[in-house]
């Protein structure tokens, strides 16, 4: 049977719902206005399941799924808020503002920052953690923008959307654990880099990890919603 | 290749074998050969030749208790030398034929007795570079059988009765999964074979690969004809140079002897191995960042469904297990899945092969029967601890599993024992510990080995290994509260619940097993700013006012 007309009924936080076959649990949830936090995905990207903050329970299993790559399935009971799953992320936030330095009131993105708001949106009032404060490069080399490892969540956004819609793949991560970066080309210098200058992955970073220049002590909102369309428009629907 | 010829093959090297009166067989393996064993096969040769003695010095796999090396196994009478060097060579080709050196005899009956090698028993019996002396103690021949007079539905359901689970950690029925990706539609099927062994002190599929790869080529191929696969990959760590190299050899043997390639066997199966090296990362010991390392990307695991069975390299259906697994299935379809299942217990059937290390007399590599107790591993064939002191726990399945302390020696060895006390069954490290050995130290330990292998890719595993990783530092160093081991226990929760791949949902077990079982060490650091082993340097530190939230 195709996909496209073969329908799954599911249930996501006990409401009944219907999805074709090979949509995903956050895909359906978001068509019924159902929020699922997710800071790695983006609408018209691939999705890699790393920020884990999609996680779901399903009803009779102990593990949890991201939602942005779990396939639906007929019958399913999915759980998407629940005192774990609160808890959970969190902390997943916390660890997050711990691990490099996310001052709000001192950068670029304050008020346009998809990490301060999924912060206020779950909760998070204080960080249990100590921050670890690493000193990263900032790389001003490129003539239009900027690129602050200490703002960067490692979302690898940049490295998709360079990747998959630009089709330069000027962006990619190098090193490893807690001491991965994200790099222009074999991590020389942006502005000497293959860099197409089209901005994209400034568009997508939800923090102030990627900036335009000019924007510097303006308001600095982003745009990544022109993914999807750019899509449609090349695959001519 | 017919199976006549495979029998010539073998009858002609039983009758070289007998041609000797006598054989060396020296360790070569990379324990013996630290040691400088070639030096010693080198002066053994040497000394044949002048003596005029008939005797075959052979290069061989592991012969068992390493730490004892370089070993020296004398055939026919069984005697084992340890510590042979090269000033021993007159000495002991002298005394062939005669009483044994008496000086380098060595006395490991224990050791010995109660181990039942299926995957090591040619190890330190047949020079592994030569496919022929394989071939002359049953190899190849269940390649032979299964390609001649099995359909592939066949051999998986031999593989699903004999029991055999996934040796590579993870206890999956290895017939379930055969039978899994023979299912899977695709026009192009992949057998991978995963030697990137990780664990710290773990070395059981290094010295198979040593010792006897061509056990693990045939059960690949047997792999791949079950499963409809016509390529393979040995998927091995740089780190393991002499296993590269031997399975180099090997591969080219196995070739010359038409057991890869087209027809092999005379029937229209055709298979093929290539060997890929890693690059040195932990994690491309997981299934799905070792895919997109063969495929040349960065090493990194992906969210699974869909599993490899059924999308894995290229996308095509893959089938991974682990090297000990492949060395398991030969001798299950040569000697049935009847015998293979009666030894182990109900739930983990066959052998394990396990790499004794740590505060233990007889360090080395042993395989026995599943169902064995941990203190017959430790104390028996182990020889217990030496230097006098005290048992304190036993760590097994590397960063993933957990230390099992003196209440649960009588364990018996088994996927789900070792789970219900808080560890597991892992490739098969153990590490012993003793009295002078800290446990909170022993937890830092690992999570800083899990902390640096991590790829970096879900924030838990990459931050939250850091984080835990300074909370343990702050334990040791005798300057943390109590509101720090609630964070370190809340920590433990969040990393294996959420983590997206098997190295971060299990990185926090060995801070769990050892909070279970030795709550009591933690506390005395925070509390008493005291090191009972007397490991950190904790004495002395001032004791913080707790801050209650």
């Amino acid at each position: 049977m195709n996909a496209a007309v073969d329908v799954k009924t599911l249930i996501i936080d006990g409401v009944d719902v219907s999805a074709r076959a090979d949509q995903t649990v956050l895909e359906v949830a978001r068509e019924n206005n159902i929020f699922i936090p997710t800071l790695c995905h983006l609408d018209g990207l691939s999705d890699v399941g790393a920020c884990r903050l999609c996680l779901v329970e399903l009803k009779n299993s102990p593990k949890l799924f991201p939602a942005c790559v779990l396939k639906v399935e007929e019958g399913m009971e999915v759980i998407t808020k629940s005192d774990r799953l609160l808890h959970y992320r969190q902390t997943i936030l916390e660890l997050l503002f711990a691990e490099r330095n996310h001052v709000c009131s001192v950068c670029v993105v304050n008020n346009h920052c998809e990490l301060q708001s999924m912060a206020q949106s779950q909760g998070v009032t204080h960080v249990r953690l100590p921050y670890r404060n690493p000193k990263l490069p900032v790389d001003a080399s490129h003539e239009r923008f900027v690129a602050d490892q200490n703002r960067c969540i490692l979302c690898t956004r940049c490295v998709r959307v360079c990747s998959e819609i630009e089709g330069a793949h000027v962006w990619d991560v190098m090193g490893r654990g807690i001491d991965s970066l994200v790099i222009t080309d074999l991590n020389q210098p942006w502005g000497e880099s293959t860099c197409t200058r089209c901005g994209k992955c400034v568009n997508v970073c939800p923090t102030g990890a990627l900036f335009d220049k000019s924007k510097v002590g303006s308001s600095h909102p982003k745009y990544p919603d022109f993914v999807p369309y750019l899509n449609m428009m090349r695959e001519g629907q | 290749m017919t199976s006549e010829e495979l029998q010539q093959i073998a009858e002609t090297d039983v009758a070289e074998r007998k041609e000797f009166d006598y054989e060396l067989n020296v360790c070569m393996a990379l324990g013996c050969m630290s040691q400088h064993s070639d030096k010693v096969k080198a002066a053994l040769t040497e000394e044949v030749a002048r003596s005029g003695k008939r005797c075959h010095v052979r290069q061989t796999g592991c012969l068992g208790p390493c730490a004892a090396g370089p070993l020296v196994s004398v055939g026919p009478t069984g005697t084992l030398y340890g510590n042979v060097q090269e000033a021993d060579a007159e000495a002991v080709v002298e005394s062939l034929g005669g009483e044994p050196v008496k000086r380098l005899e060595t006395h490991f009956d224990h050791y010995f007795h109660g181990q039942h090698p299926i995957v090591l028993e040619n190890s330190g019996q047949i020079d592994p570079e030569k496919i022929d002396e394989f071939i002359g103690r049953g190899g190849y021949l269940a390649l032979m059988q299964v390609l001649t007079q099995m359909d592939p539905q066949t051999v998986i359901e031999q593989i699903s009765k004999s029991g055999l689970r996934g040796r590579g950690g993870g206890g999956y029925p290895t017939g379930l999964k055969w039978g899994t990706v023979a299912k899977a539609v695709g026009a192009q099927k992949y057998v991978i074979c995963n030697g990137d062994e990780g664990d710290p002190g773990a070395f059981m599929d290094r010295s198979v690969l040593e010792s006897n790869p061509q056990r693990v080529i045939e059960g690949m191929a047997i792999a791949a004809y079950a499963v409809g696969a016509s390529k393979g990959y040995v998927y091995v760590r740089a780190e393991y140079p002499l296993a590269i190299s031997r399975l180099t050899v090997s591969l080219r043997e196995a070739r010359r002897r038409g057991f890869l390639g087209g027809n092999i066997c005379g029937t229209t199966f055709a298979f093929d191995i290539e060997i890929r090296i890693g690059a040195g990362a932990f994690v491309c010991g997981e299934e799905t960042a070792l895919i997109a390392s063969i495929e040349g990307l960065r090493g990194q695991p992906r969210p699974r469904p869909p599993y490899p069975a059924v999308s894995g390299l290229w996308g095509s259906p893959t089938l991974i297990n682990n090297v000990e697994t492949f060395a398991n299935v030969p001798p299950i379809l040569r000697r049935g899945p009847e015998w293979y299942s009666s030894i182990g217990t109900a739930k983990s059937k066959g052998t394990k092969v396990f790499a004794l290390t740590g505060k233990i007399a007889n360090t080395g590599l042993i395989e026995v029967p599943m169902g064995m107790t941990l203190r017959e591993i430790i104390f028996d064939i182990g020889g217990g601890i030496p230097g006098g002191h005290k048992f304190k726990a036993v760590q097994t399945g590397g960063p993933s599993g957990g230390c099992i302390p003196e209440q649960h020696l009588d364990l018996p060895v088994s996927y789900e024992a070792l789970i219900d006390a808080g560890s597991m069954m892992g490739s098969g490290g153990m590490i012993v510990m003793d009295d002078t050995s800290c446990m909170v130290n022993v937890a830092r330990f690992f999570m800083e080995f899990c902390m640096t292998e991590s790829c970096g890719k879900c924030i838990p595993c990459r931050t939250g290994t850091a984080q835990m990783f300074n909370l343990l530092t702050k334990i040791c160093d005798g300057e943390a509260t109590h509101a720090d081991l609630d964070l370190l226990i809340d920590l433990c929760d969040v990393v294996k619940s959420t983590s997206l791949c098997g190295l971060g949902m299990t990185a926090p077990n060995p801070v769990l097993s050892t909070l279970r079982y030795f709550k009591d060490e933690y506390l005395e650091h925070i509390e008493n700013r005291r090191c009972p082993a007397g490991v950190c340097a904790c004495a002395g530190k001032a004791i913080h006012e707790e801050v209650t939230a």
